[in-house]
């Protein structure tokens, strides 16, 4: 169960996506998802979606990685299409109705794009982090939000992207963790996955307590190796990697801002399968 | 003698809220520069303790614990000494803070304020002094044990120590790991001439150490080579630890009165030794 949460996670390969500068790549997420909302037609959605697909293709990275991200979340996108289908205006005859449900055809429209959205969102957030390594991506977190510095945030913004580094680092070792103390309750008789959602829940209880005990306990020994390495909250820190904007980081800018023309155009003149 | 770190009539205590545990009372030691020790106890010995003291990671309740000279008591000098002596603990985990292993290596030099090219020429160093630079850019949580204390190690090295003070750095590895890791520090300590002070409740790591201490409730009861200490085996063993097997072997048979010596630790001097025995026997 917990091995297939790979959101969030870095997978080593050599790809162009790989060596874009990670500030770039937060940027682009951020532009994309905006990308994403402003498709208002089968044509540009369509288009969005080939160039999503296009980047998942560069990263060299298997489908079924990409796959194994969205398993997780397929019952809100569910949700999501669903509550979609309901909310529309009834300009024509509705084409199923009961009750106090009717489904008009741009209702289902509507349905599919908020899907397809959904999904194109998980899967750009998962080329982002699947690409960059934690560590990359909190320093392009903290030097895109560092220009707050200036209204006193410095100090804030540091300690929040040392705080991501560290909880990400730490995550598939509380996954390894809670596995091991699973197995430990299962030895002693526990039974983890039979009863109902009550009995279910309360299982988890002699899991959660040994593994916050152990994370706190964690915490208090990587606060003291951090100490002997020299760390006293980001003063007169450094960082080994520097970032330089490189030729296909601005080639990359430009062919994403040819995307937004191609969207805005249909946006404009294509009327069919419009939400 | 040119001393790295001095400990003068050190005490301290854990509080608790009955009453506190006094760990350590009146402790005096001083470690030479550029020289391999071991300090062996077993649970309870106040091992830990020192370790956390040498670095100011923890300040004694009274008396001086001084790194070239500089108080950890000063809070001015906290920096320049974490600096000066590294330190890396037992469990590996614990220690990494970042998911790649050049990355973590870099964090101890990073927080120095160093130059990126200077970072980046001493994380190659150090990970190359590890054995660990094919493997810079893994992540930390897919190395084995032996390999993540390894990285722990580099990220010390990094940042160019004069001691590295290692608190029971083998207690959760296998063999394997084990040996990786003290191959490793005996390199460091021969080739960069760093000074090691390896705390263990492992016998056999004391083999190639030039100075072994051996604490009991808070006390040195015994220092010198590996050999003197491991040759007083009824007092080692009365300290709740084991002497290594060649030694505990070599002492059986003094006792029942052959003529060996046995303060050799080394199981090749210590077979040559017994099939000498078994052919002055034939002989006889």
């Amino acid at each position: 169960m917990l091995n297939d949460i790979t959101f969030g996670q870095y997978f080593v390969a050599n790809s162009l996506i790989h060596r874009l500068d990670p500030r770039c790549k937060l940027l682009y997420l951020v532009y994309m998802i905006v990308l994403v909302f402003l498709a208002q037609n089968v044509v540009s959605l369509a288009s969005v979606a080939l160039l999503s697909l296009t980047i998942m293709l560069l990263t060299r990275i298997p489908i079924r990685l990409y796959l194994k991200s969205i398993k997780v979340v397929i019952p809100i996108i569910i949700f999501t299409a669903v509550l979609n289908m309901f909310y529309s205006s009834a300009e024509a005859a509705p084409l199923v109705s009961f009750w106090i449900f009717k489904i008009y055809s741009s209702g289902l429209i509507r349905a599919g794009f908020m899907a397809v959205r959904v999904l194109l969102l998980i899967l750009l957030s998962s080329v982002l982090t699947y690409t960059t390594t934690p560590n990359d991506l909190t320093d392009a977190i903290e030097r895109v939000l560092s220009p707050l510095k200036f209204i006193g945030l410095g100090r804030a913004i540091h300690t929040m992207s040392m705080m991501m580094t560290i909880a990400l680092r730490f995550i598939p070792t509380l996954i390894d963790e809670t596995n091991k103390i699973m197995n430990a309750q299962k030895a002693r008789g526990a039974e983890l996955d039979s009863g109902g959602i009550v009995k279910k829940v309360k299982a988890l209880l002699p899991i959660l307590i040994p593994l916050l005990i152990s994370s706190v306990r964690r915490a208090y020994e990587l606060a003291e190796a951090m100490e002997c390495r020299c760390y006293n909250g980001g003063k007169g820190r450094v960082r080994m990697k520097q970032l330089h904007m490189k030729a296909r980081d601005y080639a990359s800018f430009l062919v994403i801002s040819a995307f937004l023309g191609v969207i805005i155009i249909s946006n404009i003149y294509v009327k069919i399968g419009v939400v | 003698m040119d001393n790295i770190i001095t400990l003068d009539k050190v005490s301290f205590a854990y509080e608790s809220e009955d009453k506190n545990y006094e760990v350590l009372k009146d402790f005096s030691v001083s470690f030479e520069r550029g020289t391999f020790n071991v300090v062996l106890g077993h649970n309870g010995s106040g091992k830990s303790t020192l370790a956390k003291l040498l670095n100011g990671l923890i300040k004694p309740v009274s008396g001086t614990v001084s790194v070239n000279g500089l108080s950890t008591l000063d809070d001015e000098s906290d920096f320049i000494i974490k600096k000066a002596v590294g330190m890396v603990f037992q469990n590996p985990d614990n220690q990494l803070v970042s998911s790649v292993v050049e990355e973590d290596v870099a964090f101890g030099p990073e927080n120095l304020g160093l130059s990126p090219e200077e970072i980046r020429r001493r994380v190659d160093n150090a990970l190359k002094a590890v054995d660990m630079y094919d493997m810079r850019l893994n992540a930390t949580h897919k190395l084995s044990g032996g390999q993540k204390q390894r990285v722990a190690i580099a990220g010390i090295i990094a940042m160019e120590p004069e001691c590295i003070v290692l608190d029971e750095p083998t207690a959760m590895l296998d063999p394997k790991g084990r040996k990786e890791v003290i191959d490793t520090v005996l390199k460091l300590n021969k080739e960069k001439g760093i000074t090691v002070i390896l705390i263990t409740h492992f016998m056999e790591e004391a083999e190639f150490a030039d100075r072994v201490l051996v604490m009991s409730d808070g006390n040195i009861i015994s220092d010198g080579a590996p050999c003197e200490i491991f040759s007083q085996v009824e007092k080692i063993k009365s300290a709740g630890l084991s002497v290594p097997q060649t030694t505990d072997l070599l002492f059986k048979l003094k006792t029942a009165g052959y003529n060996v010596d046995n303060n050799v630790i080394s199981a090749d001097v210590c077979a040559s030794i017994i099939s000498d025995l078994i052919d002055n026997s034939l002989k006889k």
